[in-house]
């Protein structure tokens, strides 16, 4: 475990823990002449939760993005610096993008199934990527995946019904059960229940947590008690830097940044 | 400052604006509701009026067009005599027969029947020719058959003429329509399908003459323009909208597509006469060139639909795909156009029924010629619907005004059905949400 890492995470050495699965330093986004982001330093652990909060715009959602390389595909956008998954820098051209999207899934603020059946929903990553060799391949992944979001005892059933005609808690779990059919390291999660309600918001809370050490989890929310809860490591961004990041526990408790403290606290935002 | 105002309303001796039930308040819905009604009463207006249009050019199309779809016939003791036919007596074998004189026998047995020449149509034959084709042994008899009646006889008997009015007001003459009283009165007139206008190609003759050919036109034609325009200009479409850069050259390229779509149709035709016709010496009058013509100006509006039904797919599908790995094109094929392919369907129909309406441009690549059979192939001389509307309302013989309705009325039936399809097949396609 190297002084850099435990400085940048700011946590106590643990002897069982992983090396970080991505690391990001000095990280900077700029959307035309607006630099979106500034400098950004920080190691994603397989361990843990990782929870993006800040007030909007103040670009946790942009970082996720750079994550994946989903910003290659905004007009205009330039990012800079170096991001590594696995010790590979991800810009480099031997990486190859829609691989990295196949390691690096995502999950979006706004449920949005495939307007197709749950079946192919799911299907559709494990069939471009040629992962299964057979039809019982296939339906062995779609059920794997189904019952790792939850989902399976709901859709079992129906599985050829549209995507689109499950409840909207329903429909993000599907697109989470769509994200780990590919078999992803690491899931990217864009306030994923910022549209659901409490029942809803509570299983998809739940499912991180059962997600969690299988996968490195990145979740962006607006939502401090679901931060709280779900996630071991918290960053706070505020315009386009991060200001603190370390143990949620002590960013929750005890902040060391006077910015962070009056976020959390409610003082603006 | 809140308080000012509501000292100072009473004092005015006006209600205060929140007081809903007010003489002022309820003055103001009453305006308003009216507005509504007026605004109701246009639209329905509106809509009367353009119902009236539509229903007015139906009715008008329609009585006059409906009577070229049959035709008068006359009967004739018709002398299969061997020597006015030119053919021997036994002759059996059908080729031969085939090529016997029958013009002269039909002018022979009309006269012999006291007909005045006007009377049996100069294609009045086709029906002796078919008739002793199925039955050789009628060589030698004399056999009454039903013989298209020449086009005046053919007017007189669907009524097209006052024949209480003067001989100079009509384009009949007073003999013309003695015969025709007196064939009426021996029963040796009847009113038939008109199969030479359904089976057959243009004529000098208007009772002779058929819209099968130009609807087989316009059918060859519309093939080679979909089969050209609809892959680029989906491909073209798909390009700029999911793939270029957004640059100055893309704009251009853009603003270019939109002022393409707006060019006068004859401009394409000049185009096709002079880049088909006297540069690649394509043959004149061919279904290939119209099509190719008309996919030049089919292919800017294909474009400018599809961009814009590619632009209405929602971005959540894209970023859905992507971030499961998909590839561009992957995401494009797989969700993208699926999603947007009703749109382009109905882009393409317009696009296409424009295309079927067209005339000037195939006018220009020598579409208008007279051509009297129907085209069997893509390089065949061929003519189209609305260019055979053109000639025959061009033409001065009174029994074309009928088949000019006629003609319209395919015409228009061509147009139904393909819009038809294309509804069909997007709401076959049409993915609920």
């Amino acid at each position: 475990m190297s002084v850099d890492m435990v400085n940048v995470a700011g946590r106590e050495a643990d002897a069982g823990r992983r090396p970080p699965k991505m690391t990001a330093r000095d990280v900077h986004v700029w959307y035309g002449e607006t630099h979106a982001i500034k400098g950004v330093s920080m190691d994603i652990s397989m361990d843990d939760v990782t929870a993006f909060i800040g007030p909007s715009g103040c670009g946790k959602s942009t970082f996720l993005r750079c994550l994946n390389r989903m910003n290659d595909t905004i007009d205009g956008c330039r990012v800079e610096g170096r991001i590594e998954l696995d010790g590979h820098d991800i810009h480099a051209p031997s990486m190859d993008v829609v691989q990295l999207r196949a390691r690096v899934g995502m999950v979006f603020q706004k449920p949005n199934p495939f307007p197709k059946s749950i079946y192919e929903n799911v299907a559709y990553g494990p069939r471009i990527h040629g992962l299964a060799r057979s039809r019982a391949d296939l339906d062995n992944v779609v059920e794997q995946s189904l019952r790792r979001s939850g989902l399976w005892d709901e859709v079992k059933d129906r599985l050829s019904a549209s995507g689109t005609a499950l409840s909207g808690g329903q429909q993000q779990r599907l697109c989470i059960a769509r994200a780990i059919a590919v078999d992803p390291e690491v899931i990217l999660m864009d306030e994923p229940a910022s549209a659901l309600d409490p029942i809803a918001t509570a299983k998809i809370e739940e499912l991180i947590d059962e997600l969690r050490g299988r996968y490195a989890i990145v979740i962006v929310t607006h939502n401090m008690q679901q931060a709280a809860r779900v996630s071991q490591k918290t960053a706070f961004f505020h315009l386009g830097s991060l200001v603190e990041y370390g143990n949620t526990r002590d960013i929750f408790t005890n902040p060391r940044e006077v910015r962070t403290k009056d976020y959390i606290t409610g003082r603006y935002g | 400052m809140s308080e000012a105002l509501t000292a100072a309303a009473p004092a005015h001796g006006r209600a205060a604006p929140t007081e809903w039930g007010s003489r002022e308040m309820q003055g103001r819905l009453r305006r308003r509701y009216a507005a509504e009604q007026r605004f109701r009463l246009m639209g329905i207006g509106a809509f009367l009026v353009a119902a009236g249009f539509l229903v007015i050019l139906l009715v008008t199309i329609v009585s006059a067009g409906w009577n070229s779809f049959r035709s008068a016939e006359v009967q004739v003791p018709v002398v299969l005599d061997p020597v006015t036919l030119g053919v021997a007596p036994d002759e059996r074998d059908p080729e031969r027969l085939a090529r016997a004189d029958f013009q002269a026998a039909v002018a022979e047995s009309a006269a012999r029947a006291g007909l005045p020449p006007f009377v049996v149509s100069d294609g009045g034959w086709l029906a002796v020719r078919e008739r002793l084709a199925s039955d050789p042994s009628l060589l030698g008899q004399t056999v009454p058959m039903w013989l298209t009646a020449q086009s005046h006889i053919d007017l007189l008997a669907k009524g097209a003429f006052d024949l209480e009015s003067d001989e100079s007001e009509r384009a009949v003459s007073d003999l013309e329509v003695e015969t025709f009283r007196a064939l009426k009165a021996e029963g040796k007139l009847r009113l038939v399908l008109n199969r030479h206008f359904l089976f057959g190609a243009d004529s000098v003759d208007p009772e002779l003459a058929g819209i099968w050919g130009a609807l087989k036109g316009s059918f060859l034609v519309l093939v080679v323009t979909l089969a050209l325009s609809f892959p680029v200009g989906v491909f073209a479409a798909i390009y700029l909208e999911e793939f270029a850069p957004r640059n100055r050259w893309t704009d251009m390229v853009e603003v270019s597509i939109n002022n393409l779509a707006a060019v006068p149709s004859i401009i394409f035709g000049l185009l096709g006469l002079a880049v088909f016709l006297n540069t690649f010496n394509m043959p004149r009058s061919a279904p290939v060139v119209g099509g190719l013509t008309l996919a030049l100006m089919t292919l800017p509006v294909i474009v400018v639909s599809a961009r814009a039904a590619l632009k209405a797919v929602p971005p959540s599908i894209r970023d859905a795909a992507l971030g499961v790995g998909a590839s561009p094109v992957q995401v494009v094929f797989h969700h993208v156009l699926p999603l947007a392919f009703p749109g382009v369907l109905t882009g393409t129909i317009i696009g296409l029924a424009r295309a079927l309406g067209e005339t000037a441009p195939l006018l220009m690549i020598g579409m208008r010629a007279f051509i009297t059979s129907v085209p069997q192939g893509f390089t065949d001389p061929a003519t189209v619907l609305p260019v055979q509307v053109f000639i025959w309302s061009d033409n001065v013989q009174r029994g074309f005004v009928e088949k000019t309705s006629g003609a319209i009325i395919v015409l228009l039936l061509f147009l139904l059905l393909m819009n038809s399809v294309a509804i069909f097949l997007r709401n076959r396609l049409e993915v609920r949400w």
